[in-house]
């Protein structure tokens, strides 16, 4: 008799672990640095030969927006994970390489126009909206061919050889990247100056970088909310996303509710192609694979199928990544997202926004 | 095209009547007969040979992949992890590398007084065994309660972040000015196999490391055979079919599904320290997603499940990376005006031949009874209808 109660604490404590232990994972890294600085100080620079050393968040703050700028650009690869994920149950491998595409297209696109720091505001305007335009619709088309050739096919096999052709789906498109702009990282024109400081909010330097993140991500998320809970077509995906038989009984054509939620995912990477080119000022054929992974990490940890969830999931990944970039070095980030992205695993498959799935539960 | 279908197995059946009842053991026979007498009919030092070196190393990790892919069903596209481990264990325990220790034991006399650790190589083999067993557990053990494509995604991150640790590694203190790893550098210089009476091989004669490696295969197919058609092997298909009615049977879900990676791993652990001995040298670098998706391809082309599927899948895709592409094909793209050699797109070359053979074939070249069944029985039924039951996906 005496085991119950042990058991019963035991469960009592793996509900808990499972409803907190996510957060405080999260919570871990910034409010250790934020405690060591506050604590330790940081070294602000060098005046006349002695270090200055700071005693305050900024540092800190800092590490906040440069990560919620690179979040932004997860986010909106994350999105196309989750929608896709939400409708047919597939992880879309190929749909980090499809950034990757977005970003090639991006700089072939304003390299053709001409584009530097010396073209005015104007022009590096109307130029980049064009590269957006442009991107946005060969990684819309190029999503959708991949659905058609890759998983179309597959719709009634065994779950996993949509993700096998999904994985080869991957490889050929990055060595289409290859083919395209060669193996090496490849340094592009700084069309913005992305590094240059626009203003400064309580000791943290806003860039021009993290602006064009956010002026291009926030309408972009909320035009595609408003799309799915506010049009025929969204509400038809929201529709096949919970029943696809149900749907089909509906008349909703399914096939091509699916080829749209591939279109506006593979949008969506292209506009975060075009955010990194600008923002790194460099791009290889190997990006998307780690922006795929960093990605689907973010889309998980909000959720799977919830949109506000991936865009949540991708602005705390981007705070990670800077955390880890700046304070441990970038060559364990990987490592460490990829450690964040088996905690969750193990804690709370469903995220922290989203319902059991049928995969996680 | 069914007409064509139904005469095959008409031919089929008929041949397999009139073949003597110990056909198969017989023909099993020779095929270990040919293998043990190929490297007399080259020389013993030719390209042909190392090729086959290779893909048969390749061919073993593809046998291990398998008892996870295959049999229990669990989608591994970390696999890499346990070719790093596999080949650190020979890179740790036969090489010069830890400088402040003297350890060896059973190897040719004229490393008796080197610095490092020097084992023979059945003991780094062991040693291989046991590390990616334990490791393959760990990996194995956040993936218990996953089905599907997490299983996939936990097991890539962990291959991924054995890759950091093996290229960062370099960094991390062992003690006494010792590193974990070298890194992208290598370990390099590791010891080549010693045996009493038969002494230390060489680059120079490669039909040793050929027989080693063959005999590692057999033991491997030998010990893929008896655990599929074990109690074990059943429990895994019957994991794989219906989890929830087999752990309602009393089947044991963590200890089988725990076995299979245990197993699996220790396979391409195995593989990972011999391809470490051969290629004398432990790179960091080697150890990417690439290679875990190669081994994948190699197991999807033969067929998911079988094991000879896995074994014709990793000597041909061997060949394929180790011959076909560097040797024969690479300047192919040039007769078409096109300036790049085939070797640098040799995985867009997989990744194009995982797509074709899952659309086109996707029980693969030799299939399992059962599972072909499953791949194509329903594809055919519900061809271009959306999967209406969510069962239906979690049967692999």
């Amino acid at each position: 008799m005496a085991a119950r109660p042990v058991a019963a604490a035991l469960a009592a404590v793996r509900r808990h672990i499972g409803r907190w232990g996510l957060i405080l994972a999260l919570l871990a890294l910034p409010v250790y640095y934020a405690v060591y600085d506050l604590a330790n100080g940081y070294q602000a620079g060098v005046v006349a030969g002695h270090p200055v050393i700071h005693h305050d968040l900024s540092k800190l703050g800092f590490n906040f927006a440069e990560g919620l700028s690179d979040g932004a650009i997860w986010a909106l690869i994350a999105i196309g994970y989750t929608l896709v994920y939400g409708i047919i149950e597939l992880i879309n491998f190929a749909h980090g390489d499809v950034f990757m595409i977005g970003s090639f297209t991006a700089v072939g696109i304003w390299s053709a126009l001409g584009l530097n720091l010396t073209t005015g505001l104007l022009g590096v305007a109307g130029g980049l909206i064009v590269a957006l335009i442009v991107s946005m619709i060969t990684t819309g088309a190029l999503n959708v061919l991949v659905e058609k050739v890759a998983y179309k096919p597959l719709r009634a096999a065994p779950k996993v050889a949509p993700l096998i052709t999904a994985i080869g789906t991957s490889f050929i498109l990055q060595n289409v990247g290859l083919l395209w702009r060669g193996g090496s990282q490849l340094s592009v024109t700084d069309v913005i100056g992305s590094q240059t400081v626009v203003f400064t909010v309580a000791g943290i330097p806003i860039l021009r970088g993290y602006l064009l993140a956010w002026v291009v991500t926030i309408p972009l998320v909320f035009a595609l909310s408003w799309f799915i809970s506010h049009t025929r077509p969204g509400k038809a995906m929201r529709a096949t996303a919970q029943d696809p038989e149900a749907a089909r009984l509906m008349g909703i054509n399914v096939n091509n509710t699916i080829s749209l939620t591939f279109l506006l995912g593979g949008a969506l990477a292209g506009a975060a192609g075009l955010i990194y080119a600008v923002y790194e000022t460099q791009v290889w054929y190997f990006q998307g694979f780690r922006a795929g992974l960093f990605a689907f990490t973010a889309a998980v940890m909000g959720g799977i199928g919830n949109v506000r969830g991936a865009v949540l999931g991708g602005l705390i990944i981007g705070v990670i990544q800077a955390l880890s970039d700046e304070r441990i070095g970038p060559q364990w980030t990987e490592a460490i997202v990829f450690a964040y992205l088996i905690g969750i695993m193990v804690l709370r498959p469903k995220g922290l926004l989203g319902e059991e799935t049928r995969e996680a539960g | 095209m069914s007409e064509l279908r139904a005469q095959l197995s008409e031919w089929r059946t008929a041949v397999a009547r009139a073949l003597p009842p110990w056909w198969s053991k017989g023909l099993a026979a020779l095929l270990v007969l040919i293998g043990i007498t190929l490297p007399f009919m080259t020389g013993p030092q030719s390209g042909f040979l190392n090729g086959t070196i290779t893909a048969i190393a390749y061919a073993v990790m593809a046998l291990g992949l398998n008892v996870v892919v295959g049999m229990a069903g669990l989608l591994d596209l970390g696999y890499v992890a346990f070719y790093a481990l596999g080949a650190f264990c020979a890179g740790w325990l036969g090489s010069s590398f830890f400088f402040g220790v003297h350890v060896h034991v059973g190897v040719a006399p004229t490393l008796s007084h080197a610095i490092g650790i020097h084992l023979n190589i059945v003991l780094i083999l062991i040693a291989a065994v046991l590390v990616c067993a334990v490791a393959g557990m760990i990996i194995g053990l956040p993936t218990l309660r996953l089905r599907g494509d997490y299983i996939a995604i936990v097991t890539l991150a962990f291959g991924e972040i054995i890759g950091v640790l093996a290229v960062n590694g370099q960094s991390i203190s062992v003690g006494g000015g010792m590193m974990l790893t070298a890194g992208n550098q290598g370990i390099s210089a590791i010891d080549p196999p010693w045996f009493p009476g038969v002494g230390s091989f060489s680059l120079l004669d490669m039909r040793p490391w050929y027989w080693l490696i063959f005999a590692v295969l057999l033991i491997v197919l030998f010990v893929n055979v008896r655990v599929r058609d074990s109690r074990l092997g059943r429990a895994w298909v019957a994991l794989r079919e219906d989890e929830v009615a087999a752990v309602s049977m009393g089947i044991p879900l963590v200890k089988t599904k725990l076995m299979a990676y245990a197993i699996g791993a220790a396979f391409g652990g195995m593989s990972g320290a011999f391809l470490g001995v051969y290629i004398t040298e432990v790179n960091a670098n080697s150890f990417q997603f690439g290679f875990s998706v190669f081994i994948v391809a190699m197991v999807v082309v033969g067929g998911i499940g079988s094991i000879w599927g896995a074994l014709v899948g990793g000597l041909l895709l061997g060949y394929i990376n180790n011959y076909l592409i560097p040797d024969v094909l690479n300047d192919f793209p040039s007769h078409f005006g096109l300036h790049f050699q085939l070797t640098s797109v040799s995985f867009g070359i997989f990744g194009f031949l995982l797509l074709l053979v899952m659309v086109a074939r996707p029980q693969g070249l030799l299939p399992e009874r059962r599972r072909k069944l499953e791949m194509t029985g329903e594809v055919a039924a519900l061809d271009t209808e959306l999967g209406s039951e969510p069962e239906a996906g979690n049967a692999i």
